[in-house]
């Protein structure tokens, strides 16, 4: 395990992994788009509105995977001070407050036919709205630092302890809408038909392997942000005063 | 415990010699609920549906104000490195930190807080509940109030960066807080969501200061 | 693990026992520049160093290192030639003086003193013989918000006698301080090694450390430590 927190193995793999996941993300969305946006059947009661869940599902779903691996990677390094553990939860970051606020946005999008207006407080809507201030506020903390190496030990133990929370967060918004709300409909409360599992398990592999190319990239990126970060250290330190 | 005790001990002597501190939450506290009545209109019955939804978000974003101030001075001063070198775990600090930063504002807030609720014509079934659930939820706040406070340390805009990280963080106890005091408005029992605050409440008291003290460690490197 | 101390409430009664402290290829890394690396050092009971370099050379960082509170990226630390691992325990056997004076304005001199004993969990050592010591005798029911930066200074050196620990880290200890002050460091100094202590030292001026071992910090070279990023 420790064996993958090498740097140069980490990103010998990393780069091994990148084609064929962006290579499938298209061959994945070629497939998946026309079907789950044209060809599949629309709900007997949603109509197209359905089609909305295709991209809502998988966005959730990166969200939610994507605050995993932070806090994962997060308290590995924080535990075992692998750097790339770090230089991972941070190229990861944006990519999931971006998917948090395509899933929120969809969801908005969705409730508009359905409830008639744009924002319910909807148990899984407010818990999404709260993970979405939770990686902003990971990434505001991850650079508010002059030093950056503070801001990854900080963000990481945010990351960790925002992890610990979300459950929490969850449970107590299911509990005050359920309490509040009663005779709203839940989303995603309709039943499952089969027709729509094929373009959902197609979407939902296109986005997780967009998100592992694209996350992929993102590390050679903050590599070469480090990189620089100390190529111009050295130079500070070259030019420094000569001894007194 | 000597650290525990020393630690707590010169912080309260020193949240006395500068009570100003204090009051300056007390008042914001005040004024923050009074606004609420101005900007809704003084229909006993709105008010008194909203108190205390009102009076949680007011004494929410009282204690926000203070937080700054638990690490903020040692660190500035140098004392945190002196702290960090005490010689026994850093979780004590923290812990008495916390201790004081709670006896100097979540228990000011808490005996303030019936006298906002009368302004706000709260019901009277729901003054028990109000000061029990603030009782329960307020060292919560202060616990992850100090995992924030310790993150910030040093960092740019501070202050605006740690109500973004502390207040999603803070929702549980406003809703278990607030649903306390509606139950025992409505005559329900109030019972699932206080024991539910006292658990939250022993949650962060065994993690909380771990995380707090993981931050001050490596805000003092 | 705290030193053991032959009793006696009396500043100068107190003897350490015999203790060594050593360091061996330290290098440290700050914000990715390497501010030093391959430094190596030991000193025992009785005896001082003498940090040498010029700014930015890292005396600072290499007293904080030595106190544990900043990490080491290579090398190795011992106590009594057995390798530092609990750096809680280790800070027990310390005291660090730093830039910053760690003095709250709002208590007097006396309680300042104080909280740094109680904190230490030492014996009721008088606080106010501390202070005499250091000239602030007769300010010590004064707030600290009064004093001038050479006295919150000193009051900060006042530290290191209210909770007596063997090794002694002081960073640039002798600024902002006048002569008679600097003697009465300097004395202080000389009694804390003459009963057994042991005194690393940060200055530009040698005034206060007799026989100091001097240690340069910024010259290194033949470094091989890299960058985790740079293996990438």
């Amino acid at each position: 395990m420790h064996r993958f927190a090498n740097p140069t193995t980490f990103m010998r793999i990393a780069n091994a992994v990148f084609p064929w996941a962006a290579g499938l993300a298209v061959v994945l969305f070629l497939a998946g788009l026309p079907i789950a946006l044209v060809t599949s059947p629309p709900d007997y009661q949603q109509g197209d509105t359905v089609r909305l869940f295709y991209i809502h599902v998988p966005s959730a779903w990166i969200s939610l995977l994507v605050y995993g691996s932070m806090a994962v990677s997060s308290a590995a390094f924080l535990i075992w001070r692998h750097p790339m553990a770090n230089v991972s939860a941070r190229a990861i970051a944006p990519m999931g407050a971006t998917f948090t606020g395509l899933a929120l946005i969809t969801g908005m999008l969705w409730g508009q036919p359905m409830w008639g207006t744009f924002w319910v407080w909807d148990a899984r809507l407010t818990s999404f709205l709260l993970l979405f201030f939770l990686y902003l506020g990971y990434i505001a903390l991850a650079d508010a630092f002059e030093d950056p190496e503070r801001g990854d030990k900080a963000a990481a133990i945010l990351a960790v302890v925002g992890s610990v929370n979300l459950p929490i967060i969850h449970f107590s918004v299911e509990w005050w809408n359920t309490l509040h709300q009663p005779s709203i409909v839940k989303m995603g409360g309709f039943t499952v038909d089969g027709s729509i599992l094929l373009p959902l398990f197609l979407m939902l592999g296109a986005f997780t392997c967009y998100t592992v190319a694209v996350w992929v990239l993102r590390l050679r990126a903050e590599l070469l942000a480090v990189k620089l970060r100390n190529a111009r250290m050295s130079e500070v330190s070259l030019s420094r005063m000569p001894a007194e | 415990m000597t650290v525990f005790a020393a630690v707590l001990k010169r912080d309260l002597s020193l949240a006395i010699r500068q009570s100003a501190d204090t009051f300056t939450v007390l008042a914001f506290f005040a004024i923050a609920t009074v606004l609420f009545p101005l900007g809704i209109g003084p229909e006993t019955n709105t008010l008194a549906r909203i108190a205390s939804g009102v009076l949680w978000v007011s004494a929410l974003l009282a204690a926000l104000l203070s937080l700054d101030r638990i690490f903020a001075v040692d660190f500035e001063d140098g004392t945190l490195d002196q702290l960090v070198l005490c010689g026994e775990p850093l979780v004590f600090v923290v812990l008495a930190k916390t201790a004081a930063h709670w006896l100097t504002t979540g228990l000011p807030l808490i005996i303030l807080s019936p006298v906002l609720a009368v302004t706000l014509h709260l019901p009277a079934q729901g003054y028990g509940a109000l000061l029990l659930a603030l009782f329960l939820g307020t060292p919560t706040v202060s616990l992850i109030g100090a995992v924030g406070a310790a993150l910030v340390l040093g960092s740019r805009r501070g202050g605006v960066l740690l109500s973004f990280l502390v207040l999603p963080l803070y929702v549980p106890i406003l809703i278990f807080g607030t649903l306390s005091v509606e139950a025992a408005i409505i005559g329900v029992s109030t019972k699932a969501t206080l024991a539910l605050l006292g658990a939250l409440a022993l949650f962060a008291v065994t993690l909380a200061p771990w995380a707090a003290a993981a931050a001050l460690r490596q805000a003092a490197e | 693990m705290v030193p053991r101390i032959n009793s006696g409430t009396a500043l100068s009664l107190q003897t350490f026992e015999r203790a060594s402290f050593s360091g061996t290829g330290l290098a440290c890394r700050r914000g990715g520049r390497l501010v030093f690396a391959g430094l190596t050092f030991s000193i025992s009971s009785g005896e001082a160093v003498v940090l040498r370099g010029h700014n930015g050379s890292g005396k600072t960082t290499l007293l904080r290192l030595m106190a544990g509170l900043n990490r080491k990226s290579a090398g190795e630390l011992a106590w009594n030639g057995a390798e530092i691992h609990d750096f809680e325990a280790h800070s027990a056997l310390l005291r660090f003086i730093g830039h910053l004076d760690a003095v709250k304005p709002a208590l007097t001199v006396a309680e300042n003193l104080e909280f740094w004993r109680n904190l230490w969990g030492y014996p009721p050592v008088d606080v106010k013989q501390a202070a005499q010591r250091l000239g602030l005798g007769a300010l010590a029911d004064f707030p600290a918000r009064l004093l001038s930066a050479g006295q919150r200074h000193r009051l900060s050196l006042a530290r290191l006698l209210v909770a007596p620990a063997p090794l002694w880290l002081l960073d640039e200890p002798g600024n902002a301080l006048d002569d008679a002050s600097l003697q009465a460091l300097a004395g202080i100094i000389a009694d804390h090694r003459a009963r057994g202590g042991m005194v690393v030292i940060a200055s530009h001026g040698t005034t206060v450390v007799e026989n100091g071992a001097p240690l340069d910090v910024g010259a290194f070279t033949n470094v091989s430590e890299t960058h985790w990023s740079e293996a990438v």
